[in-house]
């Protein structure tokens, strides 16, 4: 399974590797949603992506609209991770097409917790 | 804070006493991180100063030894499949047999909350509207009883397995914290129960939800929760434990029910 970790921090993009690896994913890294755009349009399809809201050059919730346009990605699940934690914030990812969402700070846990839910780990 | 050996002993049985928990040696750490914070809370310089205390009465005090030391880790869903099952089969099944359009829902040990609100959100989404249903969540702790009441979480508790879309269904920001709203609040009844004693009148159950208390409590408490919980679960009714926890060599008054990754039990007939 690969991952796609989506975040325009180094230091985030570090840890959701790790916890991805330790979940048993294979990891890919972009710091905005313009490069991850085209990493999942030239590369595999990652089974999952983890999404910051607040980057440079293309945001989180763009990067997901522009997503779920392509119906080739279509089968690739997108999960938001972000500080963004207004109802309202939470429900237009929603709206854009985001299947989970956790806010930072989070824990490993969380995250697990979270690719469980979406049938992604056991 | 090093644990003396008299004082762990003394907590040790104090807490089996009152919540028929047992600490087998050992457990000297658990002791350690869980009435550290309460010593520092009451003023005391160590958890012996804690124990002198409680050695000389001091009122109450027991009750926030045993609340600190039975208070257990909970999430929402937390492990996903028994909610699967109670969803996908066992509400399903019960509502096609229910004669009088009416579930009775106990969960038992619900510490903070996370567990009976899992559940009435399950059962919100299964029952059809012409159902009506109860919900009592009981515990030890008074003070987790009116968390529950409360309903309200952290940023980190929500994070922890709830699903984003019942977050938004059912919950409201609240400063940096999410509580649940007021209509699957009011769903949610709470009563002080000690799963070691003789049950109070609970009424009737098709469903009882006793996850991850067993494996605190000696060989013969354990027969005697599970006996008593066979006296409160309708026939046909389904039981609930932890995933380490089972009835197989305890109470063989109940068959086990496995369906996908959960397993239930029900009274044999």
């Amino acid at each position: 399974m690969l991952a796609l970790v989506l975040d325009d921090s180094r230091a985030m993009r570090m840890i959701l590797g790790r916890i991805m690896r330790e979940a048993g994913f294979d990891v890919v890294e972009a710091g905005d949603g313009k490069e991850g755009l085209e990493r999942v349009q030239t590369g595999p399809v990652p089974d999952v992506a983890l999404v910051d809201w607040n980057m440079p050059v293309m945001n989180g919730l763009e990067f997901v609209t522009a997503v779920r346009s392509q119906p080739e990605l279509r089968r690739m699940t997108l999960m938001m991770v972000t500080t963004e934690s207004e109802h309202s914030q939470i429900v237009r990812a929603l709206a854009a097409g985001a299947h989970e969402y956790v806010i930072k700070p989070f824990t490993a846990d969380a995250i697990v917790d979270k690719l469980s839910l979406l049938g992604l780990v056991a | 804070m090093t644990l003396a050996t008299s004082d762990f002993d003394y907590i040790r049985h104090a807490v089996q006493r009152e919540s028929a928990i047992v600490l087998e040696p050992g457990k000297e750490y658990l002791v350690e991180s869980r009435l550290a914070p309460l010593a520092r809370q009451i003023g005391a310089e160590s958890i012996s100063g804690l124990v002198g205390r409680l050695q000389r009465g001091e009122p109450r005090l027991l009750d926030k030894v045993v609340d600190a030391m039975t208070t257990n880790e909970t999430s929402f869903f937390r492990d996903n499949y028994p909610f699967d099952m109670l969803r996908t089969k066992v509400l399903p099944e019960l509502v096609a047999q229910s004669a009088n359009r009416h579930i009775d829902v106990w969960c038992g040990a619900s510490s903070s909350g996370q567990e009976p609100y899992t559940i009435a959100m399950v059962m919100q989404e299964v029952l059809p509207s012409s159902f009506t249903s109860s919900l009592l969540a009981t515990d030890i702790s008074e003070e987790m009883l009116f968390r529950t009441r409360e309903g309200r979480y952290s940023q980190l508790e929500v994070n922890r397995g709830l699903p984003v879309t019942m977050l938004v269904k059912h919950f409201d920001k609240v400063g940096t914290d999410w509580q649940v709203k007021p209509a699957l609040r009011s769903t949610v009844k709470t009563r002080a129960v000690n799963l070691s004693q003789p049950f109070p009148v609970l009424g009737a159950f098709d469903v009882v939800f006793l996850r991850n208390v067993l494996i605190y409590f000696n060989p013969p408490t354990k027969a005697a929760v599970l006996q008593r919980v066979r006296q409160v679960l309708r026939p046909g009714g389904y039981l609930f434990l932890g995933g380490a926890e089972s009835t197989l060599t305890i109470d063989d008054a109940w068959e086990r029910v496995v369906h996908d990754r959960a397993t239930a039990y029900r009274p044999r007939g």
